[in-house]
């Protein structure tokens, strides 16, 4: 490894502009002549639109148009879709409610759009969409997906009776039956996921750019994928023909997966700028955010484990209850079924799994991916069924985990994944070492003498990342292919630009993708400029989500360096009058092994443009390309473990230590994996005691504001304690697993079997607040 | 319509703003200085923080009219030149920043803090001190860390280990 190549801790290049307030997020984009939007929303969870009356708001001042659901739908305006083809077990297609981008008819969540002003100012068009008058009658209303599923609930959509998407399976229910007949001792719990609520720190923008002299659109939207948002918008949405349509996707504060998604404001943004003639920009407010972002998980889940008398796992049963809001979200049907019962066999050996899935309509925000996406659910699952198991059968929770793992490689899993390589032994040793787990018992006695008590808990999670391959996921119903693009351009002077499908939105690909050229050609990272968020100027990609960047993205650019390599090996062996063989770039140069010939970089990529000596018949020129299709999913796994104490006359929790040992394959840039799972950890953390997402009974969201969702504080976390553990990746060229989501998805169960263990009662719910442990420690006592 | 008069980065800023203009909206819109951001709408987040008088305050949470007269200071302003500020070059040493939303409020109220508390920091009063700063991406962790180390105190021990 070089001072900045693979494996070194490189600063940010992206850095600079950050800290000095030079950052360009969407709301800092101004083009002349542009004007505010403002969304005039449902504040009804359920109800018919019988009138619309905006002759009031047309007469106050700055406004230049008010423009509603029947009009978009009137220009052909397509309704929003979801992705991603889910079958129920009967063969029969999941089924899919319309989702206008305004509604005109029927609004089913509070907040959902209904109108949009345009205004002169964006204090004029808030204060003209609250002088719109929209008749509404009230429905009745459901937002729990288990009351949604009853005979008599209210109904959501025509298509789906009874409110239900899918019924869905996975797995050999036959054997899992067989298997449940032979147990020793059957573990039982009833799971609940709560629903959560993104929050990336920049509130969604867009500003839509209509322009007539070129019949062409211009979208800067704050999206982690943008060109699938144009691929999508062109082709379901009939905004505008692809050609016609630019995204760019600029800095973007955060996503989390929740700036996948194409949402209704960035449609109808642009497609207001052509009917009022001005380019529209519409930022959220943070209520907003609450009320439209895709919220992520909400399930209920029964599980039970069978299993023998000398305590190994014989099969898993799965019961869950998926609540998908009021509207299919783009990617909503794959997030509890093919990124979570996929997950369910977790570390272990179990020879039967079957999985049940109902995905259902409610009253509620749609709800889509949120970092980890089916497998923090899946995980939460597993390892707390795996901890309860353990402390029935009055065995140490490290020692039953370890006498179930998967220990030979490649594994097939009863429910789709083969997991290819791993050491979960290693990652377990590790976070227990680190976690000095021998010298627990003592902390815990030191802690009750002062009145406190102590719990420790553990999670062993496996996870999946870079969903691919294409062939494997369109058959499994996915819309789009799933590989990543790339293209490295040499300039003349011998400095790169490497343009990317991957979207960084926090994840520093800046630096991490100029260390693939710094350990390539021993190049400074200060010579590469990463390139990305931009259709115009990036051919294709699919963007950033489920930790793909690295392991999807990168071995896309490393495809692409490849034929660079080779093509500057060629000029230089030419030039040099050497065997091509013998070639050998490092430091910036490019030498001929065992002699002292030798050319400077910047001279063969000089003489690639110059064309004035290359070898017959090669094209001039020195850029290359490549389209990268994994040949499988990767698979970060490893040990997290939590010390609390909690204060049985408060109920309060604390975490005294956080532990997590993790293999993510092939690390590029320590420090930027370190960030990635601290920033998980805090959300995983966050789940487990503080954010929860309530709804009333008539659909009003009452955790719709920072003073009434508990987003982590860093008075709420501690240090975390982190270690990395490589088993390199067989199924990339790098080796990379991915890390941007392992820290939410097994942070949770560790909190929770902490707690449990700390207090005696394993009947807690998440997030388990001061008052909820409060009477978890007084049912016992 | 009212006159406000402010002093911004050091450079008198005049400008005529509606009377409910936050002084963040004039910061942003009037001035262009779009580095201080907006990320809630309770005054719960911090990502607009700037200096008034040389304290750190919520820049979405008083109106444009009411800092008429004073000395705004904003993320722009405290590098010199291209020298950065201790408390910038500590975040991007210690990788105290992802997405970069948060950033620029929390280098405000970190330098803030310092100010008061010079290299007497610690843990406790960092994170105490925090709390009207949100940041989604990084755990806090290495924030917490860039702000012990700008300040010159001394690192938490599970890190000193690190």
């Amino acid at each position: 490894m070089g001072v900045e190549g693979i494996g070194a801790k490189v600063l940010r290049k992206e850095d600079r502009r950050f800290i000095t307030g030079r950052g360009r997020y969407v709301d800092d984009m101004s083009v002349p002549g542009m004007k505010y939007a403002a969304f005039v929303r449902s504040p009804y969870a359920h109800a018919k639109i019988n009138g619309l009356d905006t002759s009031a708001a047309e007469g106050m001042p700055g406004v230049i148009g008010i423009l509603n659901g029947q009009q978009l739908q009137g220009d052909g305006i397509g309704n929003l879709i979801c992705g991603w083809a889910v079958s129920s077990k009967d063969g029969t297609p999941m089924k899919m409610g319309a989702w206008p981008a305004l509604a005109s008819q029927t609004v089913r969540h509070v907040g959902q759009a209904v109108a949009i002003v345009v205004a002169e100012t964006q204090a004029q068009a808030r204060d003209a969409a609250e002088a719109v008058m929209v008749d509404y009658e009230e429905l009745p209303v459901v937002t729990k997906a288990v009351e949604a599923l009853k005979d008599g609930a209210p109904q959501l959509h025509p298509e789906a009776p009874g409110n239900l998407i899918f019924d869905w399976e996975l797995g050999d229910r036959a054997a899992t039956d067989e298997a449940f007949s032979k147990a020793a001792h059957v573990t039982r719990l009833h799971i609940h996921n709560n629903r959560l609520v993104p929050n990336p720190m920049e509130p969604r923008a867009a500003l839509g750019h209509y322009d007539p002299a070129e019949d062409h659109y211009t979208c800067w939207t704050t999206s982690q994928n943008p060109h699938v948002a144009r691929l999508v918008m062109s082709a379901f949405y009939n905004v505008a023909p692809e050609h016609k349509l630019r995204i760019i996707a600029p800095d973007v504060g955060g996503g989390f997966g929740s700036k996948i998604y194409i949402y209704p404001e960035e449609i109808v943004c642009l497609w207001a700028s052509k009917r009022t003639g001005v380019p529209v920009k519409w930022t959220s407010d943070r209520s907003e955010a609450f009320l439209t972002d895709a919220h992520g998980r909400d399930h209920e889940t029964d599980v039970e484990m069978a299993l023998d008398a000398d305590n190994k796992i014989l099969a898993l049963r799965v019961e869950t209850v998926a609540n998908l809001g009021a509207y299919m979200s783009l990617f909503s049907s794959a997030t509890p079924t093919y990124l979570y019962a996929t997950l369910l066999s977790g570390q272990y050996d179990i020879p039967a799994i079957h999985a049940n899935v109902k995905a259902v309509y409610t009253n509620t925000v749609p709800v889509d991916a949120y970092r980890g996406a089916g497998r923090p659910e899946a995980t939460y699952v597993v390892e707390r069924t795996m901890e309860t198991a353990a402390r029935e059968l009055g065995i140490s929770p490290a020692e039953f985990r370890r006498k179930n793992f998967i220990r030979s490689f490649p594994h097939q899993t009863p429910v789709i994944m083969a997991y290819d390589a791993g050491d979960f032994d290693a990652t377990l040793n590790a976070g227990m070492e680190a976690a000095d787990v021998a010298g627990f018992d003592a902390r815990r006695e030191e802690a009750r003498s002062r009145g406190k008590l102590r719990g420790l808990g553990m999670s062993c999670y496996i996870e999946a990342c870079g969903i691919a391959p294409s062939k494997a996921v369109g058959s499994l119903g996915a819309g789009v292919g799933l590989w990543e693009s790339a293209e490295v351009r040499v300039n003349p002077v011998g400095t790169i630009e490497i343009l990317t499908g991957s979207h960084s939105h926090g994840q520093g690909h800046e630096t991490t993708f100029s260390q693939l050229v710094a350990e390539r050609f021993g190049l400074p990272v200060d010579n590469v400029q990463v390139i990305h968020g931009d259709t115009d100027k990036v051919q294709f990609g699919m963007g950033t989500y489920g930790s793909r960047s690295g392991a999807v993205g990168m071995s896309a650019i490393h495809k692409a360096l490849d034929k660079v390599e080779a093509k500057a090996k060629k000029i230089a062996a030419h030039l040099l009058e050497a065997d091509e063989g013998d070639i050998v770039i490092e430091n910036g140069e490019v030498k001929v092994a065992g002699t002292d010939k030798k050319l400077g970089w910047h001279e063969v990529c000089l003489g690639a443009y110059t064309g004035h000596n290359l070898p017959d018949g090669m094209e001039p020129g020195l850029k290359e390309g490549a389209f990268y299709d994994p040949t499988n999913f990767t698979f970060p796994a490893g040990c997290y473990i939590c010390e609390v104490e909690v204060d049985p006359e408060t109920g309060t929790t604390q975490i005294i230590q956080f532990v997590a040992a993790d293999d993510f394959g092939r690390v590029i840039n320590p420090m930027i994996v370190d960030g990635q799972v601290h920033g998980g950890l805090a959300q995983g953390i966050g789940q487990a005691l503080l954010e929860g997402t309530h709804y009333d009974d008539a659909g009003q969201l009452l955790t719709a504001s920072y003073m009434d969702y508990a987003m982590p504080r860093a008075w709420d976390l501690p240090m975390f304690k982190v270690s990395t553990h490589e088993t390199l990746c067989p199924g990339n060229p790098l080796g990379m697993k991915g890390c941007g989501e392992a820290g939410a998805i097994g942070s949770p169960p560790a909190v929770i079997n902490a707690i449990t263990d700390a207090i005696g009662n394993n009947e807690l719910t998440m997030p388990a607040t001061p008052e909820k442990v409060w009477k978890a420690l007084s049912a016992v006592e | 319509m009212t006159d406000v008069t402010i002093t911004v980065n050091g450079r008198e800023m005049k400008g005529s703003v509606e009377n409910r203009t936050l002084l963040v909206q004039f910061l942003r819109e009037h001035l262009g200085l779009t580095g201080t951001h907006v990320g809630c709408d309770t005054s719960q987040c911090g990502a607009c923080v700037v200096h008034l008088d040389g304290k750190a305050v919520k820049s979405c949470t008083m109106l444009a009219v009411q800092a008429s007269g004073s000395s705004v200071t904003t993320i722009e302003g405290i590098a010199e030149g291209q020298e950065l500020h201790p408390v910038q070059a500590a975040f991007r040493e210690h990788h105290g920043l992802q997405c970069g939303y948060c950033t620029p409020g929390m280098i405000m109220t970190a330098v803030d803090m310092i100010n008061r508390h010079g290299s007497s920091l610690d843990e406790e009063t960092v994170r105490e001190e925090l709390d009207g700063n949100i940041c989604r991406c990084t755990g806090y962790h290495n924030i917490v860390k860039a702000i012990l180390s700008a300040a010159g105190a001394a690192q938490p021990q599970a890190v000193a280990a690190e």
